[in-house]
Formats: C-alpha cells, sequence, structure tokens
C-alpha cells in the first residue's frame, strides 16, 4: 500500500505553500513528517486525503490517482485532521458508527471493527460518553479509532499528539507503533522525540520543500558536522590555557579546542575532531602521559535535533 | 455513481442529522413554537370568527416558516466548517452532491414532522363541521414544496460561511426576499410585474393552495429547489479552488 508523492506543488492565492514535493512511502512504513509550523505538512496531507486538490503534481495511493480515483484513495485511507475535529454532540459509540457506515462497512464488520476499536484504544469505559465531555486525551483516542474503524490499509495522522500532556502523549505513541505494524503510516510533527520514537523513516520539510529524507539514524549520520568531545580535568597548573591548552590541540585528528573555565580545579575543554575519528583514546594516553587526572570523557552525538536546526533554520 | 451506495450515504447524513436535531433542543423548540403559534391562530379562526377551514393556518405558516427554517438550517454546513468536522466529512468515500441532499433531506424532514402535527387542528375542524378537503390536500403539498425551497436556500446560506448567526441572516434574507416578490408588485414597472410574479413562491403557493395543482406550479419549486442545491454543492467544492 504505498504512497508515491510526486512533483506536488499548492498555492493558495499567491502564496506557495508547498513546492515541488517528491517522496515515496512503502507498504509497511512509518514516515515521520517533520518540519516547523507552515512548513506545508498539513498542505500535503489534505492533498493526499483528497480534501483538496493540488496546483500541480500527482499523488498515487495503492496506485489509485487522488484526482482520477478520489473515492478509492478515500476508501483505503484513515485520517486524523489537525486538531482532531469530532462531532461533540455525539456520544462514542454513535460517531464511530457514523464514520463506519460513511465508509461503507457492512453490519458484520461494523460490529466487530466497532468492538476491536473500543477495545484497542481503550474507549470502553467512555463508550457511552458524549465527547464533548472527554478529556482531550480520549478525544484523541477517539480521533485515532475513527481514523481506523474500516481497517484502513493507510493511515495520515496530521499531529496525533499535539495538546496531549506527556503521559498522554506516550499512551498514544505506544498506540500508533502498535497498530502501525499493520499499515502504511505518515504521521506529521513538529516534535522531535516523537519521530525518533515512532517512526521508521523521517521526511524533514522546510518552506515547503523537503531538505530530508532518511531513517533517523542516518540523518543522524549524515548532517554530523565535527565530532564533539567533552573532557574535564583535574591538575595542578598555573595557566591551564599554557600548560593544557596546546598539547590538547596537538593531538591528531583535533580540529579546534574550546576552554570552558574551571571549577576547584577542574578544567573543562570541549574537542571537536574531524568527522569520523574517534579521539577518545589518545586523549586518555596523552592525560597518562601528564599525570591529568580525568574525570570526564564524554562523546556527545549529533541529535535529531541539531539536525532539525541545522536545516530548518532561516 | 453508484446509486444504491448513494442512497446509503445520503440516508446515513439524514440520520445524524436528524438524531442531532432530536437529541439538541432544536426540534423540540421547533415543534412546540410552530404548533403554539399556529394552534393560537387556528383556535382564534375556529372560535371566533367560526370559520371551518384551514386558510388561516396556510396564510400564517409560510410567514412562520421565514424564521423557523433558516434557524433550523443555519447550523448545518456552518458548524461542520468551524469546528472542522467537514474535513472528516468530505474526505470519507462520499461525493459533495451526498452531503448536501443528506443535509437538506434531514432538515426539510423535521419540518415535515411539524407539518404532520398540525394535522391535529385538521381532524378538530373535520370533525366539528363541514371542510373542503381540496384545498387542505393542497395547501399542505404547498406548504411541503414551499418548505423545500426555503430549506434549500438555508443550506445554501450556511454553506457560505462558518458563523451560524451569519448563516441565519443571510438565509433569512433570500428566504424574505422570495416571500416579498408578489407583495411589492405595486412599485415595480409594468414590464416587470409578471416575471416578479412569477419568480414569487407565495404566487405559486397560493395556486397550489386553492386545492389546483398545476404541474407549472410545482415545476417552478423543483427547479427553484435543485436550482439552489445545486449552489450548495459549488459552494461546498470551493475548498477546491
Amino acid at each position: 500500500m504505498a504512497i508515491t508523492v510526486r512533483n506536488l506543488t499548492k498555492y493558495y492565492g499567491q502564496e506557495k505553500a508547498i513546492d515541488n514535493i517528491s517522496f515515496d512511502v512503502k507498504t509497511g512504513e512509518i514516515v515521520g513528517f517533520l518540519g516547523p509550523n507552515g512548513a506545508g505538512k498539513t498542505t500535503t496531507m489534505k492533498i493526499i486525503t483528497c480534501y483538496m486538490p493540488p496546483s500541480a503534481g500527482t499523488v498515487d495511493v495503492d496506485g489509485y490517482n487522488i484526482a482520477d480515483h478520489s473515492l478509492e484513495v478515500r476508501r483505503k485511507i484513515g485520517y486524523l485532521p489537525e486538531l482532531n475535529p469530532l462531532y461533540l454532540d455525539m456520544n462514542v459509540v454513535e460517531y464511530l458508527e457514523y464514520a463506519a457506515r460513511l465508509h461503507g462497512i457492512d453490519k458484520a464488520t461494523l460490529k466487530r471493527q466497532l468492538a476491536s476499536m473500543i477495545e484497542v484504544c481503550g474507549l470502553k469505559d467512555v463508550r457511552h460518553k458524549d465527547i464533548g465531555e472527554l478529556s482531550k486525551g480520549y478525544k484523541q483516542r477517539v480521533g485515532l479509532a475513527q481514523a481506523m474503524i474500516h481497517d484502513p490499509e493507510v493511515l495520515i495522522l496530521d499531529e496525533p499528539t499535539s495538546g496531549l500532556d506527556p503521559n498522554q502523549i506516550v499512551e498514544i505513541r505506544n498506540l500508533i507503533r502498535q497498530l502501525g505494524r499493520a499499515k502504511t503510516v505518515v504521521l506529521s510533527t513538529h516534535i522531535l522525540s516523537e519521530v525518533q520514537a515512532t517512526c521508521d523513516r523521517v521526511v524533514i520539510v522546510n518552506e515547503g520543500a523537503i531538505v530530508a529524507d532518511g531513517t533517523p539514524g542516518q540523518l543522524q549520520q549524515e548532517f554530523r558536522g565535527s565530532e564533539l568531545i567533552v573532557i574535564e580535568l583535574k591538575t595542578q597548573v598555573a595557566n591551564p590555557m599554557v600548560d593544557i591548552f596546546p598539547k590538547l590541540q596537538a593531538l591528531s585528528n583535533v580540529e579546534s579546542v574550546e576552554y570552558g573555565g574551571d571549577e576547584n580545579g577542574a578544567h573543562r575543554f570541549s574537542l571537536f575532531a574531524a568527522k569520523g575519528s574517534d579521539i577518545r583514546e589518545e586523549v586518555f594516553r596523552q592525560a597518562v602521559q601528564e599525570r591529568w587526572v580525568l574525570l570526564e570523557l564524554t562523546r556527545k552525538a549529533t541529535s535529531l535535533e541539531e539536525v532539525f536546526h541545522k536545516l530548518t533554520k532561516v | 455513481m453508484d446509486f444504491r451506495k448513494s442512497m446509503t450515504n445520503i440516508g446515513t447524513i439524514v440520520q445524524k442529522e436528524l438524531r442531532s436535531y432530536f437529541n439538541s433542543a432544536v426540534a423540540y423548540v421547533v415543534i412546540v413554537v410552530f404548533l403554539a403559534i399556529v394552534g393560537w391562530f387556528h383556535a382564534n379562526a375556529l372560535f371566533l370568527a367560526n370559520t371551518a377551514s384551514l386558510r388561516l393556518m396556510f396564510e400564517l405558516v409560510p410567514i412562520v416558516f421565514l424564521f423557523i427554517v433558516p434557524a433550523i438550517t443555519m447550523r448545518l454546513l456552518s458548524e461542520e466548517k468551524k469546528s472542522g468536522t467537514i474535513e472528516l466529512l468530505t474526505t470519507k468515500p462520499l461525493i459533495d452532491v451526498e452531503i448536501v441532499l443528506g443535509k437538506f433531506l434531514a432538515a426539510w424532514a423535521l419540518i415535515g414532522v411539524t407539518l404532520l402535527l398540525t394535522l391535529v387542528y385538521y381532524f378538530t375542524i373535520a370533525t366539528l363541521g363541514d371542510i373542503d378537503n381540496g384545498p387542505v390536500v393542497g395547501g399542505y403539498f404547498g406548504l411541503l414544496l414551499m418548505a423545500g425551497v426555503y430549506v434549500a436556500i438555508g443550506v445554501l446560506a450556511s454553506s457560505l460561511t462558518d458563523n451560524q448567526v451569519i448563516a441565519f441572516i443571510v438565509g433569512f434574507v433570500f428566504v424574505f426576499l422570495f416571500f416579498m416578490l408578489d407583495k411589492v408588485l405595486l412599485y415595480v414597472p409594468e414590464g416587470l410585474t409578471s416575471i416578479i410574479e412569477f419568480l414569487s413562491v407565495d404566487y405559486h403557493f397560493s395556486n397550489i393552495a386553492r386545492g389546483v395543482v398545476d404541474s407549472r406550479d410545482v415545476l417552478y419549486f423543483l427547479s427553484l429547489l435543485g436550482f439552489t442545491l445545486y449552489l450548495s454543492v459549488l459552494s461546498l467544492e470551493r475548498r477546491k479552488w
């Protein structure tokens, strides 16, 4: 159930919301659509789900084109729109039944699906309550249940965890992980840890264009600048800038050194080394040779957060 | 377009909207207010004027419709736009025509139910005196058609905005306009009077209410209704522009 997006462009009036976006989502993948607010995530999702047509470009869902086979595409997709709109005056069961019947599900399947969604999404205790009375976490679960009531092969989730408290976020993430096993999932978010926690692949968008595409690991690798090693060492010297600094600078592969000050005789340094190198061993040998007491030796990994900042900085 | 599937989809929406009318106070308020107003004048006609006819009712109901119909149609689409649920609805495997028809039929059915309850007044008169059934059948038929046109106009107004108050006012203004057309004939140039009169809802209604169902009058109502619903579908499709 693959999604193929080709050269998608969308104008709102004069303003270009997305600009020539192309990407693929393979069957069974969970893809995170990451970007700052206003980057074009929601617009792309609205186009994939046939809410509105693109200005240019095409999307195929399982080989069905969104323009020519809109109904087929919509039948295959489960969609949780941004801000999770719901009919607040309906109760949970009524609402899920309504959604299911609009998908043309027959009675027997509906009954089975309803029971299974209530079970999986943990809605048993609130199933006869009006949606308007539910907490935000429960509302989000109702939104997810609604998106999956017809057992779609593709799930499009626009900011599924926005506005939830940390516990609820973990719950919803687990739910998506669990449900996403058998489905193709595209979820958008501007929260980085979310992508790392749930997604197999990340597509980073900024100002309507894709700036990176790969697994979280690949992106960290690719966008890592120099290696950063932080050390803290204790020794009696008059001036660390004269007695320690040049010796660290002289180590092979070290590109630059920053002095971070001292605290009770413990001096902190940040060493930037060439990309892909590992200088920890040499730092240790140097310390032994100079009789420095090494209190700390840490390799800082480039986080996805740094990748994100680097890519989306204006 | 698969006809049976369309019918099922429309039925699903009608059922949901009717449930929403009856779950909230809307349906009951409409029914009670309607019956109370009509009942008051009906009783006046019966006891004070001593007449055994529903003529007064058929003159009064169109005026009550002016307020009641925009009130029940105002939220149909505007609320979905406001809350964003329109995005849920339009990304389901439905076509826009089905959405508009479902909403329209639900509101029309509510008016139908209300009209059905006024039959109580008919029966009180029928048991008390002789009543000419021709105008009664014609009158009810005409009211139903008139309500259809008003509901369609209300649906269109509701599709234009995400604000229910604006939807009500716009709906009311247009319904009022069609109602007033044949009452301002004195003020329009002579050449236009026949056109204005032909466009007026009341003119065709009074023809039917006389008990003579002419296909031209029915056609007028149905084409106005169809055209307005068509405009509503276009308005719903504005999101795609």
